[in-house]
């Protein structure tokens, strides 16, 4: 449990508990023992080497992966193997994936309307209204009648992180969001996020984008080898890391 | 003997292939179904339903067409005979149907099982993290996705079960090829009874080629 949580003196002990969560793909340790307690409203990067263990971790949050050990909990709601938890957790918390993953065939209005429609129970009418509300948000209204594949790819992305927000989640888990991105594209998406950011939602996000985690992160997890080797603010940790492997990591990425 | 044509045999050879058209159709809803799910069964299903549906594919795939026939109007004969304690001359159109159902939907299984594995991982997971109940994604998401995928192999197999129709003549069914076969013993013309049998054979499996052509076209939107 980190120590703002703990300090906090919470008896909930923050929006997502995880404790020593593992996971095995085969005979690949995968997350060893992980503990993490994340507050409401905090934003969390999580950074580390590939391999590290980062996407699997944010890929239990909302179990799209199933930890094998631990416990995680999300909004007071244990994820074990119950459908009713696992689908209550899953209308708490958005995802924002490396690769978009819209549905290709449906317009990008229809992309953000599905979910509401089907998982809240909104009104055709009501869910276009909140569709074009976000749509609008991330600068992307005037595209709602095309489909995914006439959108670049800063687009498309900008779309996923709309019909994210249009289930109104109390948190919002992005997975490399930038990654799969072209240069020159980088930057709208970031500046969506850090849009989202000032909305005071709980933040976790995977990326390898320093200046976002120094603008926006209350708190940087450096991971490796599927443990968490360190946390702290951006301020601590891009100035003084504690650890060789952080060094070692950020003398790669910060160039 | 043109007023003939018109009149009598002509009208037999187009109720023949209404009956056939009914017939492919029936089978092609009911073997579309059952394919799917046989499909679904060979990716989702445990490892029970699994083998089960591996083992029905294999049977079904592995004996002649004729035989499934002969053994579901016979069998079918043999069970109700057996459940109601009387002898009952199971309907034709039905054994019929049922027959060639079973037989589509062992390849379109396979078909479908291919087409559900080519959508992406990322679109059931985007479907799942959005809250979509197992069986939203699946209708909703994967589904259309793989119905796409599936319809060239899919409409191909629909063309065939059309020609399979003629198979079911064997148990008395007046469909195209048997209503052929009566007027050309009555006409003693079989060249051009069958010939014109040809024809109408033609202008059915044209119209549906061209129906999933537009299918093919429509599904495709939103792709690039």
């Amino acid at each position: 449990m980190s120590v703002r949580a703990m300090e906090s003196g919470s008896s909930e002990g923050g929006t997502v508990v995880m404790s020593a969560v593992t996971k095995r793909f085969g005979s690949f340790a995968a997350l060893k023992g992980i503990g993490l307690s994340v507050d409401r409203g905090e934003k969390i990067v999580i950074c580390g080497p590939s391999g590290s263990g980062k996407s699997t971790l944010i890929r239990c949050i909302n179990r799209i992966e199933k930890h094998d050990g631990g416990s995680i909990v999300v909004e007071g709601c244990l994820l074990d193997h119950r459908l009713t938890n696992i689908e209550k957790v899953r209308r708490e918390v958005g995802m924002v994936f490396q690769s978009f993953n819209l549905f290709p065939h449906m317009t990008v209005l229809a992309n953000c309307m599905l979910a509401p429609m089907l998982v809240r129970g909104l009104k055709a009418a009501e869910a276009e209204e909140v569709a074009i509300s976000y749509l609008r948000r991330v600068r992307i209204a005037d595209q709602a009648a095309k489909y995914p594949s006439q959108l670049s790819g800063g687009q498309q992305q900008r779309v996923a992180i709309a019909r994210a927000m249009c289930m109104k989640p109390k948190i919002m888990l992005l997975d490399e969001p930038t990654s799969a991105l072209d240069p020159e594209m980088v930057k709208e998406v970031l500046n969506t996020m850090i849009e989202l950011a000032g909305d005071g939602m709980t933040m976790i996000c995977v990326t390898h984008e320093m200046g976002f985690a120094r603008q926006v992160a209350d708190r940087v997890i450096f991971m490796d080898d599927g443990t968490i080797v360190e946390e702290g603010t951006p301020e601590q940790f891009f100035r003084q890391p504690k650890t060789q492997r952080a060094r070692d990591f950020l003398s790669q990425v910060l160039h | 003997m043109t007023m003939e044509w018109v009149s009598g045999y002509g009208l037999q050879l187009i109720f023949g292939a209404v009956t056939t058209l009914s017939v492919a159709l029936v089978a092609l809803v009911v073997g579309t179904v059952l394919g799917i799910s046989l499909g679904t069964a060979k990716i989702y299903g445990a490892k029970p339903l699994r083998y089960s549906a591996e083992a029905y594919t294999a049977v079904v795939r592995g004996v002649p067409d004729l035989i499934v026939i002969y053994l579901i109007y016979f069998g079918g004969t043999v069970a109700l005979t057996k459940l109601t304690g009387e002898y009952v001359d199971i309907n034709g159109f039905a054994a019929g149907v049922a027959a060639l159902a079973f037989i589509f939907a062992a390849y379109a299984g396979d078909i479908f099982r291919g087409a559900i594995g080519q959508v992406p991982r990322g679109q059931t997971e985007a479907a799942h993290a959005l809250g979509l109940s197992r069986r939203a994604a699946f209708f909703r998401i994967i589904l259309p996705q793989a119905w796409r995928l599936a319809l060239p192999g899919f409409g191909n197999l629909a063309i065939i079960l059309i020609k399979q129709t003629s198979l079911i003549s064997v148990i008395g069914l007046e469909e195209l090829l048997r209503t052929s076969s009566v007027i050309s013993g009555a006409t003693r013309q079989p060249f051009l009874v069958y010939f014109v049998a040809a024809i109408l054979y033609l202008i059915i499996t044209s119209v549906v080629s061209w129906g999933f052509r537009n299918a093919g076209i429509r599904s495709n939107r939103g792709f690039a």
